[in-house]
C-alpha cells in the first residue's frame, strides 16, 4: 500500500469501517511506515479528544418538557415553558400513559415476553440493563482489571465467567457485578463506549453454538449468542455497528490486527 | 425530504403519538446535538428542532421502522438549512472547494499532539470554525457515533463522499488546531 493510498484509508481505518482485507493491509502499511503511523495516532488522539462529554450538546430541558409528555402525579407542578409553536393536540392527548409507561420502564418491559423465549431474554436483559443504569446499581465490583474483576465472581456463581478488558478496542471494562437472566444467576460485565454503557450477561449453555442474532428495541440493541459452553447477551444503546463491533472484539480478542 | 401524508385524520392519534414518543422523542438530545453544532447558537438550535419535530410528527406515517435516529437526523438536518434558506450543496462550493483545499496532509508535529492532547475550548473553537458540511461530518461522526452508513443516511451522501469528506474534516480540524505554530514555524500555503 503507498501512502496516498493510506491518507484517505487511514479515516476509514480508524474508524473501523474497512473491509478484513483493507483493514489487514492497512495495518501492515501502519506497521512498516512510521509516518503513517504518527499521521494515524494524531487522529486517534483528536478523535479521543472530541469524545469529551462536555462538546456534546445535550437537549434543554424546557425543549424535552415540550416533546415529553409530563408525569401524571406531579402534573400540577409542571409549568409550561413559553412555546413557540403549537404542540400538536393529538400529541398532547397520549399524556399521562405514555409517561406512566416510560417512568415505569424496567416494570412493564416484562410484559413483553409473551412473544417467546427469544424475545422473554431480550425484554429481560432490556430491563436488566435499565435497572443497572439506575441509582448505583451499575457494578457491584468497580475497576478496569479484568484480573480483579474475574476474581470477584468467584463464590458468587457456580461458574466462572470470562472477563476481558477491551480498551485497546475502544470498549474499556469498567466493573461487574451479579444478575439475573431467563432465571439463571449470570454475570453482568460492564463495558464503556465512550459515554454509553454495555451490559454482557453470560451464563452457562448447555445447547449447540449459536450465531449472533440482534434485536433492536425501545432504542436499544441486543445481540445474542452461544459459544464455549456460555450464553452471552451484549445490550446498549450505541448503535448496531458499535455492539457488533464490540462482540466480535470480545469473541475475538486476539485480533492480530489490533 | 418524505412527502407529506394525506391521510385522512386518524382516530388513533393518541397510539401515534404514543409511537412518536417512544420511537423518535428519545432522540432529542441527538437532533438538538447537531442543531445547536450547525446553528452555532442556543436559540437558534431550539427553533430547528422544534421545527424538525413538528415535520417529524407531520411526517411519521412514513416512517417505516428502520432507523429513527438516522430519520430525525436527516429532517433536522434538512430543517437547517431550509431555515437558513441556504442550499447545502451551493454553499459546500463556496466553502470547500477540493482545488482550493487539496488534500495536503503532513506528517504530524510535536505541537501538534500536544495541542490536541489538551484543550477542549480550543478543541470547540476549532471545529465551530470549519464550514457546515466538514463540521457536521464531525459532529456526526465523532460526537453522534454514527457509522459512514448512517452519516451517507442522514446527509443524502454516497459512502464513498462521506468517506473523503470525513477524511478532509479531520485535516482541516486538525490544521485549526495547530494552525498558529504551523505558520509561524514555515509560511506555506494553505
Amino acid at each position: 500500500m503507498m501512502c496516498d493510498d493510506a491518507g484517505l484509508l487511514l479515516h476509514a481505518y480508524l474508524d473501523d469501517e474497512l473491509d478484513a482485507a483493507d483493514s489487514a493491509a492497512m495495518a501492515r502499511h501502519l506497521h512498516e511506515c512510521a509516518a503513517c503511523k504518527a499521521r494515524y495516532e494524531t487522529y486517534a488522539i483528536m478523535q479521543k479528544a472530541l469524545s469529551e462529554p462536555s462538546l456534546y450538546r445535550r437537549a434543554p430541558e424546557a425543549l424535552k418538557a415540550r416533546w415529553t409528555t409530563p408525569a401524571p402525579a406531579p402534573a400540577a407542578t409542571v409549568t409550561p415553558l413559553p412555546v413557540r409553536r403549537r404542540t400538536p393536540m393529538a400529541f398532547a392527548t397520549a399524556a399521562g400513559f405514555v409517561a406512566a409507561m416510560l417512568i415505569s420502564a424496567p416494570a412493564w418491559m416484562h410484559w413483553l415476553p409473551s412473544r417467546g423465549t427469544d424475545n422473554a431474554i431480550v425484554a429481560q436483559a432490556i430491563s436488566g440493563h435499565v435497572r443497572s443504569l439506575q441509582g448505583e446499581h451499575l457494578m457491584d465490583v468497580i475497576s478496569t482489571d479484568q484480573h480483579t474483576v474475574k476474581p470477584w465472581f468467584e463464590g458468587k456463581l457456580d461458574f466462572s465467567p470470562r472477563v476481558k478488558d477491551l480498551a485497546g478496542e475502544g470498549f474499556p471494562l469498567v466493573g461487574g457485578r451479579l444478575d439475573a437472566l431467563d432465571g439463571h444467576s449470570v454475570a453482568a460485565l460492564v463495558y464503556k463506549r465512550r459515554l454509553h454503557v454495555i451490559n454482557l450477561f453470560q451464563w452457562p449453555s448447555e445447547g449447540a453454538p449459536a450465531p449472533l442474532a440482534v434485536a433492536q428495541e425501545h432504542g436499544y440493541t441486543v445481540i445474542r449468542w452461544t459459544g464455549d459452553g456460555m450464553h452471552y447477551v451484549a445490550i446498549s444503546d450505541v448503535n448496531e455497528g458499535d455492539l457488533k463491533q464490540f462482540v466480535l472484539a470480545f469473541q475475538n480478542e486476539a485480533n492480530p490486527l489490533r | 425530504m418524505t412527502e407529506p401524508n394525506a391521510r385522512s385524520p386518524r382516530t388513533d392519534d393518541a397510539a401515534r403519538s404514543a409511537r412518536f414518543e417512544a420511537q423518535v422523542v428519545p432522540y432529542l438530545d441527538a437532533a438538538y446535538n447537531l442543531a445547536h453544532w450547525l446553528s452555532h447558537n442556543t436559540a437558534d438550535a431550539q427553533d430547528v428542532v422544534q421545527e424538525a419535530m413538528l415535520r417529524a410528527l407531520r411526517y411519521f406515517d412514513s416512517f417505516h421502522g428502520g432507523d429513527a435516529r438516522v430519520w430525525l437526523l436527516a429532517i433536522v438536518r434538512n430543517t437547517f438549512y431550509t431555515l437558513r434558506s441556504r442550499d447545502p450543496q451551493d454553499s459546500l462550493h463556496d466553502e470547500l472547494d477540493d482545488r482550493l483545499h487539496p488534500l495536503v496532509d503532513d506528517g504530524p508535529s510535536p505541537e501538534t499532539l500536544t495541542l490536541l492532547a489538551v484543550d477542549v475550548s480550543a478543541l470547540q473553537a476549532a471545529l465551530e470554525r470549519l464550514p457546515a458540511p466538514l463540521r457536521e461530518m464531525i459532529v456526526l461522526r465523532e460526537l453522534e457515533e454514527c457509522s459512514y452508513k448512517e452519516i451517507a443516511g442522514i446527509t443524502g451522501q454516497k459512502i464513498g463522499t462521506v468517506m473523503s469528506r470525513l477524511a478532509r474534516a479531520r485535516e482541516r480540524l486538525r490544521e485549526e488546531l495547530t494552525h498558529r505554530p504551523r505558520e509561524a514555524r514555515r509560511h506555506d500555503v494553505r
